[in-house]
């Protein structure tokens, strides 16, 4: 099945996969040309597959349907995402992954800041890098790069884990190197697989909370 | 909210077609700014020594009336071209005596631009309106800025619309907020920069013409922004023979850079990008916080 955008409207295409009709089916879409909004809110067991470069909020609070775009993504990708799957074949903009509760997204180039912000139980592999102040306040969940992270990397992070093959240019508050233990190595081994990343799990670094600002400390009142 | 887009060609043979594109991409980022639009374009450089001014009036101004004061009072040999609410003005004076001279006599129109290659028209409405009013897409020249307008601190009027200009040829289109800007409005009036309205985005071209007057090149200026100026941005900056981009620290206003070997754009988003000749083998990125991109021809 194959929707055209240039011909179709964004909506009409939502509206589908929102309703019983797409299940199961096998969807390429063309000519993105960087339009918000597309396959946002996907419902059913399908695949899309998008011919280009997306705007705003793509597949974002997607249950079940598997995604993918071949280009980049704007900001918002995967915003708020349930279940499912999403690949991006290029780079991703910032904020990707933002509150998402499950499922799995792949960045097979680099994200920007403020990846996986606020994460609450999704799995995002970053193939390239990522940007400043990824993964801030995440809650849940698991951050997988393969490159590089930039400033700030988890700052105020609760138990999310955090996987760095590269260097961080610095962790943020609260977020700390932690060690590299058996039922660590196979969870990453286990994401790299779903993620096709050919990567060692024994080439990544592991972060999380020193969860020192999990309670009031009475010394800190004077900050406030 | 806001769009902006830039549009600098490498390829000469682009330049015919600089209006086209430039309307296609301002088109595109409606949706980030409704209510007015405005844009910069680089063509038809006078000689040096030469001056062009843009004046903005509005439906109902006289600019044979204005011609004749101008040509009475600053320069006999001055030629007026209107172009529905503005006017481009030939000048064969000094640069700083005709903005002083515009400034203090004529107070029924406003100077959007002046220098030897910028003009800047700029109106409320709607950017598909705005262009048709103008008529860019018939407009030639090397490069080009412009900007969508979705107000959110200041009154929707044609003056609060960008592109900015406070110097020779220089301009700025900005997507976000400054908080800094009415301090540094002082210190920049008591340095002699000139400023026309309440607007932060005007203080961002004003601090720029400030530090380029002082000496420093464009580059200098841009790395002392980021020291001096606080808020969110993302400006995209045009000068006499150049264009450069920069995003604040924090980086979370949009931006997009492509590039091909005939063609270099800027644009809030992909979208606009999309619309030029050549886009699908565009290397396209996100440029990087604190970060100068610029290009520059030989003059």
């Amino acid at each position: 099945m194959k929707f055209d955008l240039s011909e179709q409207g964004i909506r009409e295409f939502n509206r589908f996969l929102h309703g019983p009709e797409s299940r199961g089916a096998l969807v390429e879409v063309d000519n993105p040309s960087g339009c918000h909004n597309l396959a946002v809110g996907a419902l059913q067991n399908c695949q899309v597959t998008v011919n280009g470069h997306v705007g705003y909020y793509c597949a974002a609070m997607n249950q079940h349907a598997e995604i993918t775009v071949c280009g980049n993504a704007g900001p918002g990708l995967a915003e708020n995402m349930m279940s499912g799957t999403v690949r991006v074949q290029g780079n991703a903009s910032q904020y990707c992954g933002a509150t998402a509760h499950g499922g799995l997204l792949v960045v097979e180039g680099n994200a920007s800041s403020r990846c996986g912000i606020s994460l609450k139980g999704m799995d995002i592999i970053v193939g390239g890098s990522i940007g400043h102040m990824s993964a801030f306040m995440a809650q849940t969940g698991r951050l997988v790069v393969c490159g590089d992270a930039a400033e700030s990397m988890g700052d105020s992070i609760y138990e999310a884990r955090i996987y760095v093959r590269g260097k961080v240019a610095s962790p943020g508050t609260d977020c700390i190197e932690k060690s590299m233990e058996e039922e660590h190595l196979r969870e990453l081994e286990e994401l790299l697989d779903r993620a096709q990343m050919n990567h060692s799990a024994k080439e990544f670094k592991r972060y999380g909370s020193a969860r020192s600002l999990y309670n009031f400390d009475v010394d800190n009142a004077s900050l406030y | 909210m806001c769009g902006i887009v830039g549009f600098y060609t490498k390829n000469p043979a682009l330049q015919s077609s600089l209006g086209v594109h430039l309307s296609a991409m301002l088109v595109q980022m409606a949706d980030r700014g409704p209510d007015s639009a405005g844009f910069a374009i680089y063509h038809d450089p006078v000689d040096a020594g030469l001056i062009k001014v843009t004046l903005q009036g509005d439906h109902d101004t006289d600019w044979q009336l204005i011609g004749q004061k101008i040509a009475e009072g600053l320069d006999p040999g001055a030629r007026i071209s209107p172009i529905a609410t503005h006017a481009v003005v030939s000048l064969s004076v000094d640069g700083e005596k005709a903005v002083e001279w515009i400034d203090s006599n004529l107070d029924e129109v406003r100077m959007t631009s002046n220098g030897r290659s910028i003009e800047i028209f700029k109106e409320k409405g709607h950017p598909q309106e705005v262009v048709e009013t103008f008529g860019l897409e018939d407009m030639a020249g090397t490069h080009a800025l412009g900007h969508t307008r979705m107000a959110t601190e200041s009154r929707v009027t044609t003056e609060h619309s960008h592109p900015f200009s406070t110097g020779m040829d220089l301009c700025l289109v900005h997507n976000g907020s400054l908080s800094n800007h009415n301090r540094l409005r002082e210190n920049l009036r008591a340095d002699g920069i000139r400023f026309q309205t309440d607007n932060d985005s005007e203080v961002a071209a004003g601090y720029l013409t400030w530090r380029l007057k002082q000496g420093a090149t464009l580059k200098q200026s841009m790395q002392a922004a980021l020291a001096d100026l606080d808020g969110f941005y993302t400006f995209a900056i045009g000068t006499k023979n150049g264009f450069a981009v920069l995003r604040d620290p924090i980086a979370c206003k949009p931006a997009v850079l492509a590039e091909t070997e005939d063609w270099v754009a800027m644009s809030s988003e992909y979208r606009s990008i999309a619309q030029l000749p050549g886009n699908e083998k565009a290397r396209v990125w996100e440029p990087k916080p604190a970060t100068i991109y610029s290009w520059e021809r030989e003059s």
